[in-house]
């Protein structure tokens, strides 16, 4: 409970982590706020359905909040005068000049502040990923801002959970991207980093995920524990495995 | 979304780019083609004619549709760059043929365009029809096209909204020289450009409409120009599919014996990873394109033999150097000399 983790990917694709979160929150029982900014709702829920979860039943049971935000943008630049009006989108701050995040603070503590009628365990916030926020105006100091409210509400207040996926490149040259990047890695209390292999390409090994647990943070003199796995995916699944085992080698 | 990194002097990549909108043509798409520097009524002029009397067009245009009738979903529709040539040679992994040849010498007859419905948007004309424009936060030029696009995929119902429009067409939108001076936009000028998100922005927006309709688009950019490499990291990512074209021209590789039956890489940057948790990937990444006189095809790249002593003594560690950068996979790069890890 209260846990925020970052999920980190470098020179290859870590949105599998996302899909394997979602579907495992689900499944588990909690109420999730979606934040998903790359792709559409299709594209997650087919995933989802291969992995077992349906999202679009998720939804109309009030379980899951999503927000597509390719859909949330579009309205925003094409709807008509008169729907914005009455509320503002979530994503607002990419027509207007301030470049802070309140509007889409708001939209997730409205979406996961319990109801009366509620009745699922624990809060769980999604984003999809952070990264988008910069190449969409937002200054890296209001993407830290929006993480830190969001922490503050959704980890203490509600004692929910946070998953984020950042991209990153060791000799990137995305300054603001790094610094939101090493901001987050100090405040995290899980880092799932997924790297390409540095030796190049290869088939049956997609890529290796080093698993940072920060025990660091507990203030018991202990340091970080860190394991590191390869990984292959599947249609339906990912195996880990030891470095250097993978079934093409044995 | 299919983003090509142009070549230094654009040809290779205009190439692809009449290929992309050619296939359009043959295949009975619709059209929309954006420029600031050519008027596209000219580029339309210029597309290379189909290989027609090909025996092997008929079953191929057969298998081609038949693919298509199952691609076809609600959300959106990726062109393939293999779609528009010919098939890689030696290369087994894809079995089913896509597409179709054409002859880079000819141009395409005007009764092949007759079918289909083809728009435009030439930015000279654009911005002279409608000076006073609403441009929300974002580069007037890129806003005058996104609001162009949206307004056809509304009209034309490739986004399903009208229900009458039986018809399920796909709009096939080519995007010349985004991002260059032409556009409005510096970043291909300054190193600190003032408006860094116009870029970002424009393709976060076009994402959202691709999604949303059934259309494929393809933009080609002069990224060597682009001096702020934050932004092609930042574009890659909104990007489903990534192709760089590099060409021999002018540059040392030109007289490199590694290169001599090439004009040019290709390097894959990214391909899409969409409604599953894997992509496909092929085999090989070592790709290089070459232009005959009526053909231009996509192959593997084939070291040639090494035939003497004491020509190899030097150019081995060269080799061996080109063949390491040449490795480059999908996110996955080859870094240095590094062993391999198991």
């Amino acid at each position: 409970q209260g846990k925020f983790t970052l999920l980190r990917d470098t020179r290859t694709d870590g949105s599998f982590l996302v899909h394997h979160f979602l579907s495992f929150y689900l499944r588990a029982g909690c109420k999730v706020c979606f934040v998903a900014l790359l792709q559409s709702f299709s594209h997650y829920n087919i995933v989802a359905q291969k992995l077992g979860v349906s999202l679009t039943a998720a939804k109309e049971r009030g379980q899951l909040v999503f927000l597509e935000g390719l859909k949330s943008c579009l309205d925003l630049l094409f709807g008509e005068e008169e729907k914005q009006s009455g509320q503002s989108s979530p994503l607002q701050f990419i027509s207007e000049s301030a470049s802070d995040l309140k509007a889409l603070f708001d939209f997730v503590r409205t979406s996961l502040t319990p109801t009366g009628s509620d009745s699922w365990k624990g809060p769980v916030l999604l984003v999809d990923d952070l990264s988008v926020l910069l190449s969409l105006g937002a200054t890296p100091v209001a993407v830290l801002d929006f993480i830190h409210y969001c922490r503050v509400t959704v980890c203490y207040q509600l004692k929910g959970n946070i998953v984020v996926l950042v991209h990153s490149n060791e000799d990137s040259e995305d300054e603001e991207n790094e610094l939101i990047v090493n901001s987050l890695c100090h405040h995290s209390d899980l880092i799932l980093w997924v790297e390409g292999l540095a030796t190049g390409f290869c088939k049956d090994v997609h890529g290796q995920i080093k698993i940072i647990r920060r025990v660091s943070l507990e203030l018991t003199a202990e340091q970080d524990l860190v394991q590191i796995y390869q990984y292959k995916i599947q249609d339906k699944n990912v195996t880990f495995f030891a470095r250097g085992l993978s079934a093409a080698v044995l | 979304l299919v983003f090509t990194e142009e070549d230094k002097y654009g040809l290779y990549s205009n190439l692809l780019f009449k290929y992309f909108l050619a296939e359009g043509v043959v295949c009975g798409h619709d059209l929309f083609v954006a420029s600031a520097k050519e008027h596209p009524d000219n580029i339309l002029k210029e597309l290379p004619a189909p290989l027609l009397d090909d025996t092997y067009r008929n079953e191929r245009g057969e298998e081609a549709t038949a693919v298509k009738s199952e691609d076809f979903q609600d959300s959106m529709k990726i062109a393939w760059r293999y779609q528009n040539l010919p098939k890689v040679e030696a290369s087994p992994t894809t079995s089913t043929k896509f597409g179709h040849y054409y002859d880079v010498s000819k141009t395409m007859s005007p009764e092949l365009f007759q079918s289909i419905k083809w728009h435009s948007f030439y930015l000279p004309e654009e911005l002279s029809s409608q000076p006073k424009m609403k441009t929300r936060n974002m580069n007037s030029a890129y806003s005058r096209l996104l609001q162009s696009i949206q307004r056809i995929i509304y009209q034309e119902g490739f986004d399903g909204s009208d229900p009458q429009k039986k018809l399920k067409n796909i709009l096939r939108i080519g995007i010349q020289s985004l991002g260059s001076m032409l556009w409005g936009d510096d970043i291909c000028s300054s190193d600190t450009p003032e408006h860094i998100h116009s870029l970002t922005k424009f393709l976060y927006v076009l994402r959202g409409l691709l999604r949303k309709s059934l259309s494929a688009c393809i933009i080609t950019v002069p990224a060597h120009l682009i001096q702020n490499k934050a932004i092609m990291e930042r574009v890659t990512n909104l990007s489903d599919m990534v192709v760089g074209l590099e060409s021999f021209i002018g540059s040392e590789r030109e007289t490199n014996p590694l290169y001599k039956d090439y004009h040019g890489l290709v390097h894959v940057q990214q391909i899409p990873r969409l409604n599953s948790l894997i992509c496909d990937v092929s085999d090989t990444k070592d790709l290089a394109f070459r232009l005959k006189r009526k053909l231009f095809t996509i192959e593997r790249l084939h070291l040639p033999p090494d035939l003497s002593d004491t020509v190899s003594r030097t150019s081995k560690q060269d080799l061996a150097e080109s063949a390491k950068l040449l490795s480059s996979g999908c996110g996955a790069m080859a870094i240095g000399k590094k062993h391999l890890d198991f």
